[in-house]
């Protein structure tokens, strides 16, 4: 009998008041085991301890939403008997530990979540973010992260659409990976994690159980310090092609009713998915260790419930069921076990060589999960006038050279072309875009999905940057003409015993739950990473928002590439030219002072709704909308991906670098042949949004005026050559 | 006419090729389980693409033993039609129904793009539908791609016209840079002796439909239906 010391509780991250609670309510010293299935239930990573009553805040419904939070996904509905479930989750601290592996199982685990509810995998997306690109550890991470996630969703064959990369300092030692799977079920086949039936079958399936992982859940919730890549050994290690097999397997038996709940075993692993099925309902389980499919030999108790090996199941199922299910999982050449049993005595008990190794009363698991009202003082950037910025004789084509081919705003085709994010022939409309377009499979209506965040806005106002985070997903689903409905979060913040990191969670909360209920974008599922930083230096509050919108038909939907000439180009919204926290600022004056633009979430909803009716009702094709660079950064990405180039004729007032790289929110930019201009210009002057005609489509050009003009070919190269280069130079 | 696309554990375009296979030939493949002992009779055999094994040990060297394969080996050596995409053309070379190898692609990265592809033969019962010389467009996504033969074979097959189709840009040129993979004379696909077996890396079954973008596949497809009729 291992003995319970002071250590052994600090080294499972239990507080004294915390430790008090479990002496009193099991009334005896808890085992090894015990203290371990309380350490990782208890983690800030499964009991939302520091976030969840900032995160109930959050509007969680509209009528398209047919499971929120709390499941293993989200569930919308999408009409015809079709839903999409869909999730984002971090991985961010095994991925800095070993990139490959990390970002790889961050893949593995997302989809499983995904597939454990009924539905096919039918995209990936991801969210990265990694150190500034002179440190020495980026390049290192960047590719490993990239061919880990390549490498895990090639195999899978689920395409993987759609991204953003951002290189920041303050990521330099806390690199974020966050990884999003949308999969398409039937509605009346969608699985859940509730446990039901005394006496029914705990069934586990999939890969065998190994001493990887343990403790992942408590490590993703400590901060790092310089010994972090001692915790190697707590990386999971993936196997996309035992994934694969569990996928088909579980799907095909998803065709017959037998399943009555199922999860899969992610963070925590046994333990948790244990404890969540059988507290969801209401019942108890006995688990018998004994029977469970090991990878190494003389594990003990305590390793087997904390092992986080990937590529695992756990199933509720009637024990007459069980041979037929079996049959299923011998097909596809996976270990099936029945390992346990539902029991009316709502504890769970786990037994090992003819020793009880834990038993514990569910309810103190759940009801004694510590919830903290952590302090916190939000705090913003003081304004400052950005006259400042205006001051520079840099020519604007010099300056547009510059930001194009900068490692924030130039190409991503370097990252892209090493997914496959074609195969399963639905993807209709390829990264590079505001959004990826997936096709229903065999129908005419697709999802357009997309992953956005502004890290910078957030660490200047959290409250905006919230706001901004959600409205800039919204108008990444619009700008290809779908409607928006429901969006999955993934908040990775720092240390949330530091004031001023639970005011920008705080604030960040605030500034989302305001846009998704006046933009009726409601939040389905996510994830909270929290202690993002590295001897003491927090990162940037990033909450990396994953949208999905539905596009009714695909006979009409809007890409950014221009695609005739002498098109008319017009902005839709206000251009005011504000500066601050803009990557101009940023790139060309070192600057990150001042606030971030204001979102005005009621025009936010009217200028997008116009847009969405103009490509629906008439038939506009490109669209674009304006964000990280400005006007003249978007302007020349839909030159680029059109190879057509533009004549602006503007007035002379606007030539200045407020107009061109100002980053207002809420604008878009479309571009109309001559003969739908009349027709569009009295729809969009009766929708009353204030639009402005800024030239037209021509040549092979970009030309803003007689001293600023330059070839596309020029710019594409400065645009496409930058990832390559990088990683060529030492 | 019947066609069977052979389906291995860790393959992931069987699907895609069906939907391909049922737009062109107008009937429903019959998807086959690589542990059956016996074939359906066959017209055409189709290896899909995808992770066959998970690529472990070698790509497609254990799918090339999967017990289905014996009897493919047998048809493909009877004349029967055999497709080979991608992984599919991996288990080819690896069952020696088709010559040399497929290694690592030249800069060590998986590759997922649209490439221009030069028919060089056009006679032949996969792609007389096409137009001698004729530049299509057809999506790679492979991380081993690189074709590898030792000179004698590479000689072989050059002198008896069983490259099909050449990597190259968008006029035609074949050289290094049109080259995305370090495949020998840019190969990314060639038939038997027999011309009843071909392999290639590119996806012809995703250039098929309209709406997702490219359509250059559905002449391959056609080429071999009127083949077979």
């Amino acid at each position: 009998m291992i003995k319970i010391t002071k250590e052994l509780i600090d080294e499972h991250g239990i507080n004294e008041k915390e430790y008090s609670f479990i002496l009193e309510s099991l009334g005896r010293e808890p085992t090894i085991t015990e203290l371990g299935i309380f350490s990782a239930m208890w983690s800030e990573h499964c009991s939302y301890k520091s976030s969840k009553t900032w995160l109930k805040k959050l509007p969680t419904s509209n009528d398209k939403v047919i499971q929120g939070p709390g499941e293993n996904a989200g569930v919308i509905d999408l009409g015809d008997g079709d839903a999409a479930v869909f999730k984002m989750e971090s991985h961010n601290h095994p991925s800095y530990i070993e990139p490959y592996q990390g970002a790889a199982t961050g893949v593995g685990g997302i989809m499983r979540d995904v597939f454990t509810m009924g539905a096919r995998p039918v995209a990936l997306l991801n969210s990265l973010r990694f150190g500034d690109i002179n440190h020495s550890k980026t390049k290192h991470l960047l590719t490993g992260v990239v061919s880990g996630i390549g490498g895990y969703g090639n195999c899978m064959g689920v395409p993987t659409v759609g991204g953003e990369v951002e290189f920041n300092a303050c990521y330099n030692d806390n690199i974020l990976v966050n990884a999003m799977c949308v999969g398409i079920a039937k509605i009346n086949k969608i699985f859940y994690s509730k446990a039901s039936g005394i006496g029914n079958s705990v069934v586990y399936v999939g890969s065998k159980t190994g001493r990887d992982g343990i403790h992942g859940a408590t490590m993703a919730s400590a901060e790092f310090d310089d010994s972090s890549d001692e915790k190697r050994p707590t990386v999971q290690v993936g196997d996309p092609f035992a994934e694969k097999l569990l996928l088909e397997a579980c799907l095909e038996l998803m065709k017959e009713d037998i399943i009555i709940a199922i999860q899969d075993m992610g963070a925590a692993g046994l333990t948790s998915s244990a404890v969540e099925m059988a507290s969801k309902g209401n019942v108890g389980i006995d688990l018998n260790l004994d029977k469970l499919p090991c990878r190494e030999a003389l594990m003990t108790a305590y390793e087997m419930m904390l092992s986080e090996s990937q590529e695992r199941m756990l199933m509720i199922i009637e024990p007459e069921k069980e041979k037929e299910a079996k049959s299923v999982f011998d097909k596809w050449g996976l270990d099936f076990a029945t390992i346990g049993v539902l029991t009316n005595t709502n504890n769970i008990v786990i037994k090992h060589e003819s020793e009880i190794k834990a038993d514990i009363p569910l309810n103190i698991l759940e009801s004694g999960a510590p919830s903290y009202n952590r302090p916190y003082k939000i705090v913003t950037n003081p304004e400052v006038d950005q006259s400042y910025l205006l001051k520079s004789d840099k020519k604007i084509i010099d300056i547009l050279k510059k930001l194009i081919s900068s490692p924030n705003l130039c190409s991503r085709r370097w990252v892209w072309e090493q997914y496959d994010h074609m195969v399963m022939n639905d993807t209709i409309l390829r990264p590079g875009g505001d959004s990826a377009i997936i096709r229903v499979h065999g129908t005419n209506k697709a999802l357009a999905v997309c992953s956005d965040s502004t890290p910078r806005y957030c660490a200047a106002d959290p409250t905006e940057g919230g706001k901004q985070a959600v409205a800039e997903s919204w108008r990444n689903i619009t700008s290809v003409g779908a409607k928006p409905i429901a969006i999955t979060d993934c908040m990775n913040f720092g240390n949330p015993e530091k004031e001023e990191i639970m005011g920008q969670f705080a604030g960040v909360i605030n500034g989302m739950v305001e846009a998704c209920e006046i933009l009726d974008y409601p939040v389905v599922s996510g994830n909270v990473s929290l202690y993002n930083e590295t001897n003491g230096k927090g990162i940037n509050p990033t909450p990396a928002i994953g949208g999905v919108g539905l596009l009714e038909s695909l006979d009409h939907f809007s890409t950014p590439n221009f695609k005739r000439k002498n098109d008319n180009i017009i902005i839709l919204g206000d251009t005011k030219g504000h500066l601050c926290q803009s990557v101009f600022a940023y790139e060309i004056f070192g600057d990150s002072q001042g606030l971030p633009p204001k979102v005005d979430l009621i025009l936010e909803k009217k200028t997008g709704d116009l847009v969405r009716n103009l490509v629906t009702k008439l038939k506009i094709d490109t669209v674009h909308d304006i964000s990280d660079g400005g006007l003249l950064i978007a302007l020349t990405e839909m030159s680029i991906s059109g190879e057509i180039g533009f004549q602006l004729n503007i007035d002379k007032s606007n030539l200045n670098y407020s107009f061109l790289f100002g980053e207002d929110q809420g604008r878009y930019i479309i571009s109309i042949e001559d003969k739908n201009l009349n027709d569009a210009i009295e729809y969009i002057e009766k929708s009353n949004i204030s639009y402005l005609s800024i030239g037209k489509t021509n040549g092979k050009k970009i030309k803003i005026d007689r001293d600023n003009e330059i070839d596309i070919e020029e710019l594409r190269d400065l645009y496409e050559n930058w990832f390559k280069s990088y990683l060529k130079s030492n | 006419m019947e066609i069977s696309v052979i389906v291995f554990p860790g393959s992931n375009c069987d699907r895609d090729v069906a939907v391909s296979l049922k737009k062109v030939f107008k009937r429903n493949p019959k998807m086959v389980w690589h542990k059956e002992q016996t074939l359906p009779k066959s017209d055409l055999i189709v290896l899909p693409g995808g992770f066959s094994y998970g690529d472990y040990l070698r790509c497609g060297s254990m799918a090339a033993n999967s017990p289905i394969m014996s009897e493919i080996i047998k048809c493909g050596e009877n004349g029967t039609f055999i497709i080979g995409i991608c992984n599919g053309f991996q288990i080819l070379t690896e069952t020696n129904l088709l010559p040399g190898t497929l290694i690592r692609n030249r800069d060590l990265s998986f590759i997922c793009k649209n490439l221009p592809l030069k028919v060089e033969n056009s006679k032949s019962r996969f792609t007389h539908k096409y137009s001698a010389n004729e530049i299509i467009e057809i999506p790679v996504a492979h991380n081993e791609g690189n074709y590898f033969a030792d000179q004698k074979t590479i000689k072989n097959i050059e002198d008896k016209d069983l490259v099909v189709f050449r990597y190259c840009n968008k006029d035609g040129i074949i050289n290094d840079e049109t080259n995305p993979n370090g495949s020998k004379n840019n190969i990314a696909g060639i038939i038997n002796e027999q011309g009843n077996i071909l392999g290639m890396m590119p996806h012809p079954e995703r250039a098929t439909d309209k709406v997702a973008g490219l359509i250059d596949g559905e002449k391959f497809f056609i080429s071999v239906l009127e083949s077979i009729q």
